[in-house]
């Protein structure tokens, strides 16, 4: 029976180790959900639970890169709040004064702002990591105290508020979604484009001769993935907005406000930006020169360098990345709370570097993938909102998390050795 | 051989780490279809002679001529320009990755858009390795699961599959059994055949009588001598690896 279960799956060509993170979540989802009866599979509890793990999944998939060449970074969280307080105060105190309050182009600049102060800010750590050879976790400890003092000289302390309101719609929220009927198309896109994606892969595997999964597996695995995008969607597109956010909400759909009107939240935009930074992840690790180059640096440096691979400018680009993401998130961190104090993005390095380290991310250097990253936020996001549901006092909460994660690595430890990888 | 030109001159090689001459000018050359073995114990500098052939170590002094042309080898991507391929005697693989990427590390081919072409690479992998090593199967797995002799003929497929002209061999045969031992040697003949140039760094003085056409000893960091093959015997060439003298010459007082 497990012999036939394995062959089986391995003619599906899945990860075992997917596997294994998935079953986590589903025992993890369906454990609150008995525990707190029903509340915590709910199309409210997922939206808000897809919102809050969008923000240390983007600097998750960052952080495979960092941890795959034998790095760390320790200064995302200190970052977050300085890139976060830094574009709030550009767009309350500098934008307005400039193209006027509640302008258009204010988001576009803050956001652009954002990604860029990120990319620059990590970039020189990376040249500091990787020409002057300072260790990565001596430097980005360095910049996690610099950060969070340089946040603060932003604004002397104070908070600020409000943010732009088009700015907030990257937090999510009820305003920030695609609402229904663009959540609709974009998951027949984002179907659409899995199908073409596995058929494609078939015949380039076809023209040169390689063996191909069986066509029930390939049509088992396009079902898997159309039911996922398709059940997403239709989740998130039966959370219903609350009724006093109902007249908003209409006016800016361009909905006729009648008695009885039931609207739903649909997916939320930070979701997208998840969704569309995991993509792009995902293609640099697996289709770009440079994605291979990290990984050959992670496994070998000394044969990457070898091979002619500039690995100095390598770790400067790794962490320039890195930076951007956390720009990225930044953004949602903070447009999700539409006001940015001197706490935002406290403790969030931990989080970032335990996501990635739970979704099979190795230190050791050489392994780890961008959707396993998003799949262990996830599953980080899970347990801390479920232990809040089910009433856990936060202290508690803290040492549940810090089990699981060393029990986390410790299984991938006895998985890598099992499996010889 | 005197007719050719030297494929590869070396001249006046020197480099030091930290007060120590690893290399204290050494100079010595390759022709086109020879094979040189470059002999001495361990730390006696053959390695980092070559390296800063292979572009791994920058020479503190002396000059690298190419077909009589002088040329400037500061990192590995130079020498590889210079048609230089070196299989070291650590392979230098990355173990995570399998082995088409490992041959094209550095080298990738791509799609029109830019993106690697996995496909691409490992139908190519699979050509070269049914020439060198037929029985090789595993095109999937990372290099970490392949044993000593795969893993070999990995990073020997490696050298081959770029056309090099200057091939340079670590200690090729170190970790092999003596049926991979003997695909080595072919490979060797068959390459020498083709009129590529190869240094063959060894401490096993048999296969270097077997194989070579000059011995190059070298004996704390600088060259002993250069002597042909033909005209010594194995204790000769012995003797000047744990002496170092060339034969016929007295112990030098050190």
């Amino acid at each position: 029976m497990a012999g036939s279960a394995k062959s089986f799956l391995g003619k599906l060509g899945v990860d075992s180790r997917l596997l294994g993170m998935i079953g986590a979540l589903v025992v993890l989802w369906v454990l609150f959900d008995l525990i707190t009866g029903g509340r915590f599979l709910t199309p409210r509890n997922l939206f808000n639970l897809s919102v809050q793990t969008a923000s240390v999944a983007v600097m998750a998939t960052g952080m495979v890169f960092v941890i795959v060449t034998r790095h760390i970074d320790l200064s995302v969280g200190s970052l977050l709040g300085f890139i976060g307080m830094s574009v709030a105060a550009l767009q309350v105190h500098v934008l307005p004064e400039i193209v006027g309050l509640g302008h258009w182009s204010i988001w576009v600049v803050a956001a652009l702002a954002a990604v860029l102060m990120g990319a620059v800010i990590g970039a020189f750590q990376g040249w500091i990591i990787g020409y002057l050879t300072v260790p990565a976790f001596i430097v980005t400890l360095g910049g996690f105290l610099v950060y969070r003092g340089a946040m603060w000289w932003v604004t002397h302390g104070q908070t600020v508020a409000p943010l732009d309101s088009s700015f907030r719609l990257m937090g999510g929220g009820a305003d920030g979604t695609l609402g229904e009927t663009l959540s609709w198309g974009f998951g027949v896109f984002a179907s659409l484009v899995a199908l073409f994606l596995i058929v494609a892969s078939r015949r380039r595997k076809t023209k040169h001769g390689f063996s191909v999964k069986p066509v029930w597996a390939e049509g088992i695995l396009m079902a898997l993935a159309v039911g996922l995008v398709i059940g997403f969607v239709w989740v998130m597109n039966s959370y219903k907005i609350a009724k006093g956010a109902l007249p908003r909400i209409a006016e800016a759909r361009g909905v006729e406000m009648v008695d009885g009107l039931v609207l739903n939240h649909g997916v939320a935009i930070p979701v997208i930006i998840l969704l569309v930074v995991t993509v792009v992840m995902t293609v640099i690790s697996t289709r770009t020169r440079f994605g291979r180059y990290i990984y050959a640096t992670g496994g070998n440096p000394e044969a990457a360098e070898l091979s002619g691979i500039n690995t100095r400018l390598l770790t400067v680009k790794i962490f320039a990345l890195m930076g951007a993401l956390t720009g990225i998130s930044a953004v949602i961190a903070s447009a999700r709370l539409g006001a940015v104090d001197v706490g935002l993005g406290t403790l969030d390095e931990l989080r970032v570097i335990a996501a990635a380290v739970i979704g099979g991310t190795a230190l050791s250097g050489g392994f780890g993938t961008i959707y396993g990253a998003v799949i262990g936020a996830l599953i980080m996001q899970s347990l801390q909102s479920g232990m809040a549901s089910v009433g856990v006092d936060a202290p508690l909460q803290s040492i549940v998390v810090g089990i699981v994660l060393v029990f986390a690595v410790w299984v991938d430890i006895v998985y890598r050795r099992k499996t010889g990888a | 051989m005197s007719a050719k030109s030297p494929l590869v001159e070396m001249k006046h090689m020197s480099i030091a780490f930290g007060g120590i001459h690893a290399v204290d000018d050494v100079s010595v050359e390759l022709y086109p279809g020879e094979v040189v073995g470059l002999l001495g114990h361990n730390g006696a500098g053959k390695s980092t002679l070559i390296k800063m052939l292979s572009g791994a170590y920058a020479a503190d002094s002396g000059e690298i001529y190419i077909n009589g042309e002088r040329a400037v080898i500061n990192n590995p991507r130079e020498a590889r320009s210079y048609n230089i391929e070196t299989i070291y005697q650590t392979l230098a693989l990355a173990d995570n990755l399998d082995a088409a990427s490992n041959l094209f590390l550095g080298r990738e081919l791509v799609t029109s858009i830019g993106t690697v072409d996995d496909d691409a690479m490992e139908a190519e992998t699979r050509k070269i390795m049914a020439r060198l090593n037929p029985n090789f199967r595993k095109f999937s797995e990372p290099v970490s699961a392949l044993s000593g002799g795969q893993r070999q003929s990995v990073a020997i497929a490696r050298a081959v599959y770029f056309n090099a002209r200057i091939l340079i061999m670590d200690e090729p045969t170190a970790a092999l059994g003596p049926h991979e031992t003997q695909m080595v040697s072919e490979l060797i003949k068959q390459l020498k055949a083709e009129g590529i140039g190869i240094f063959l760094i060894s401490h096993d003085v048999h296969d270097v009588m077997d194989l070579c056409d000059r011995a190059s000893v070298m004996k704390n960091g600088k060259l002993v001598g250069t002597v042909d093959i033909d005209d010594v015997s194995d204790d000769e060439l012995l003797s000047m690896i744990i002496l170092g003298k060339r034969p016929g010459e007295a112990v030098p007082e050190s």
